[in-house]
């Protein structure tokens, strides 16, 4: 009989008043008993709509089953027979809009928390140690992956599970793209990051770092060398501005440049040399995670006040829903309905001040939510001395300016078909350079069609 | 890892090191840049690519001693190595065909750069004169490499150790008055400098190509910290720059945001020192 409770069983979670002031996760995960508790839950119905909620397809109530049952190894065997990150989807997907927002028990009550579980049948095999992968027999065929994120990851994950040699080319100095530089170590530990990818490397995918395809060397080139088939993963790129007044003024930055001092660099750490504004008082503009993680990530990095100015109301926000709760229990304060309208400096070119305008809801615009509409002298000023834009992104230009026959539409996204293959033979994309900027599932799901459409392309060839 | 071929001291703050690098050699033209790190805990600095060598597959950086990570460089010996060499970004130096007469413009280190497009054009046959300037005689560099690969060599110093007495800007005038003709200046060096020039030459609507030092971190197009303001747009020196149109540039802007950490900057470099 399924444990009928309406409520999940509740995350141990880092008090916000400590953890606010702190790099360390937030939630601590389920322990066994609170994981069997939970996977009790599951009514493990035949239709089975979380399945169909998952972008790469996890075979969600057999593996909750065996975590009911308490053979954690074998929940494991299968959840990673689809998904290669399992660690990492449990912690950053949006699983309320996917698994959790299709389960049966969500109808009365909450649904199933598909995401806690993923997370802790994925640690604790970890904490065991023995992730054992054995290595598949090489079928001979090379395939190159430009970007080492979450869509790289997958398709080269699952490329080498079929036994192709997979070489993975990674611009930074290490692999994980926006899962080592952008989504914080509080939400993801980035040792979790690297075991996963320590994984990936056992399977005998071969990780180059410090190559940034399109200008060390081309995807024809890569093509010359032998490369059958090729997937690019390049990600997000340029960092999107406003276009209003005092951008360029000295406290303004993007959301990627403030991420990437304090993850990938480890500003935050005194040992380290990347240095990161000392803000007092922070406005990040913006409603997506990446503006919940910069908020968050400022409380953390001693802030007064942070707030977050977003145009709209709380129900259109892109955000994860757990980020916003935890972004206001940590004291970030949110403005929603505002909208900035120019970025005042003092005399030395510093921010000292944002002046924003209220905003109502009008009419829904073709995103089908309903767009703001300015208040008409409803201006003030906002003291900040620390202004983070996290608007969006446009794709990196370095891929499609630097290959032949790479096609892409006007907002630079790489033309793709439904089975990821660009405009050029050969060549496959999926992730944000293809949807611009996204989620971590989306990007793998594109990764894990990639990977068998690669496999097709090779074995008909 | 890459490791260290050559190291030379050229003055008390100046350093001269290759590297080997053999896939960015392969690549690297006038213009272009590197990002290093050093270790773990270290910071990505980006750099100009002074030269390159593609058969021995090394390239060369020339840097200043001006922050905690230049410091450490510095120590750094012939077989030693670092974690980190990324490269070649950004766009190269692009001049139109029909420019045929240019002046080079470099300011103290800004030089190191200034010698390879000097080199660069001189070896197309193109019409030369180089502008080097230094703030005083003892950190003059490169002075015979310049004169190699130019028609005429002006060397200046602000205080007038060496060379002809006084600032690059009053070279370069003297020498459009004296009717050279220039198609095009190239300017490499500090940012004031490179205004200055840029303000000397507008009034001719000659042409003067820039090479932009802003801050930035990963230097392929994603962080935007190394957005400049050109023609009143917001563009990135790492995947559109560093060069641009001079006269197009907000000068006052980059010097003003390149300030951003200074007073980290300060601290770092003095902790380092007392270390030393």
């Amino acid at each position: 009989m399924a444990n009928m409770s309406a409520t999940k069983v509740p995350m141990p979670e880092q008090k916000p008043e400590v953890r606010a002031r702190n790099f360390e996760e937030v939630t601590l995960g389920y322990s066994k008993a609170m994981a069997m508790e939970e996977a009790s839950r599951c009514l493990n119905c035949k239709t089975k709509p979380c399945v169909s909620g998952c972008p790469v397809g996890v075979r969600i109530p057999e593996f909750i089953a065996c975590v009911a049952a308490g053979d954690f190894d074998k929940a494991y065997d299968i959840i990673t027979s689809t998904n290669g990150l399992p660690a990492v989807c449990g912690r950053v997907c949006p699983q309320e809009n996917q698994c959790e927002g299709k389960c049966v028990r969500g109808i009365k009550g909450e649904p199933v928390g598909i995401g806690r579980l993923e997370r802790f049948v994925a640690d604790y095999k970890m904490e065991q140690g023995n992730t054992n992968v054995e290595v598949p027999p090489s079928n001979g065929h090379k395939v190159a992956v430009v970007g080492a994120g979450p869509s790289g990851l997958t398709c080269a994950g699952d490329l080498a599970r079929l036994g192709y040699q997979v070489t993975i080319f990674e611009a930074f100095h290490v692999a994980g793209g926006v899962l080592m530089y952008g989504i914080p170590e509080f939400r993801l530990p980035k040792a979790i990051v690297q075991k996963e990818i320590k994984t990936l490397k056992a399977l005998g995918v071969n990780i180059m770092t410090d190559m940034v395809i399109g200008k060390v060397l081309s995807v024809d080139e890569l093509l010359a060398e032998g490369y059958e088939a090729i997937f690019i993963g390049s990600g997000a790129g340029l960092p999107r501005f406003m276009g209003i007044e005092g951008e360029a003024l000295v406290g303004v930055c993007s959301a990627n440049e403030y991420l990437t001092r304090i993850n990938l660099m480890k500003g935050y750490l005194e040992e380290y040399d990347t240095p990161v504004m000392k803000s007092k008082r922070v406005a990040v503009v913006g409603g997506g995670n990446v503006a919940m993680d910069a908020a968050r990530s400022a409380m953390r990095m001693g802030a007064e006040h942070v707030y977050v100015v977003y145009r709209r109301s709380e129900e259109e926000m892109p955000a994860r829903k757990e980020e916003v709760h935890h972004a206001k229990e940590e004291g970030v304060e949110f403005l929603n309905l505002n909208n900035p309208v120019k970025i005042i400096g003092d005399e030395n070119g510093r921010v000292c001040a944002m002046e924003c305008i209220r905003m109502e809801l009008g009419e829904p615009d073709e995103s089908g939510r309903r767009s703001p509409i300015p208040v008409e002298g409803s201006n003030y000023n906002l003291e900040v001395d620390t202004v983070i834009m996290s608007i969006g992104t446009s794709p990196n230009p370095l891929i499609r300016t630097t290959t032949s026959g790479l096609e892409a539409n006007k907002r630079g996204c790489l033309i793709v078909d439904e089975a990821m293959c660009t405009t050029k033979e050969g060549v496959y994309a999926g992730g944000d350079a293809v949807t611009g900027a996204a989620t971590v599932i989306l990007a793998m799901g594109a990764g894990k069609t990639a990977a068998r459409s690669i496999d097709q392309y090779i074995q008909n060839k | 890892m890459f490791r260290i071929v050559q190291k030379r001291v050229l003055n008390d703050a100046v350093v001269l090191m290759e590297f080997e690098a053999p896939y960015i050699a392969r690549k690297a033209q006038a213009g272009q840049f590197i990002i290093f790190r050093i270790d773990e805990q270290g910071e990505r600095i980006p750099l100009t690519i002074a030269d390159y060598d593609r058969e021995n597959g090394t390239i060369t950086i020339i840097f200043q001693i001006v922050g905690k990570s230049t410091q450490h460089l510095s120590t750094l010996n012939e077989g030693d190595t670092i974690l980190d060499l990324v490269g070649p970004l950004g766009v190269p130096t692009h001049l139109d065909p029909e420019v045929k007469r240019v002046c080079v413009v470099g300011g103290g280190v800004g030089c190191a750069i200034a010698y390879p497009q000097a080199k660069a054009l001189h070896s197309k046959g193109i019409y030369v004169d180089v502008i080097a300037g230094f703030r005083s005689k003892d950190i003059v560099i490169l002075e015979d490499e310049f004169r190699a690969v130019c028609n005429d060599l002006i060397l200046c110093t602000d205080d007038g150790s060496y060379g002809k007495k006084g600032f690059v800007t009053n070279a370069l005038q003297e020498l459009i008055d004296a009717g050279r003709n220039y198609d095009a200046v190239i300017a490499i060096g500090p940012v004031p400098m490179m205004k200055f020039v840029c303000k000397v030459t507008e009034p001719y609507n000659l042409k003067t190509i820039v090479s932009l030092n802003p801050i930035m971190i990963d230097g392929t197009g994603m962080c935007g910290g190394c957005r400049v303001t050109v023609g009143g747009k917001i563009r990135y020196a790492c995947v559109e720059g560093p060069d641009f149109d001079g006269h197009q540039v907000d000068f006052d802007e980059l010097m003003r945001r390149n300030g951003t950490y200074r007073e980290y900057e300060q601290n770092c470099r003095l902790m380092a020192q007392a270390e030393k």
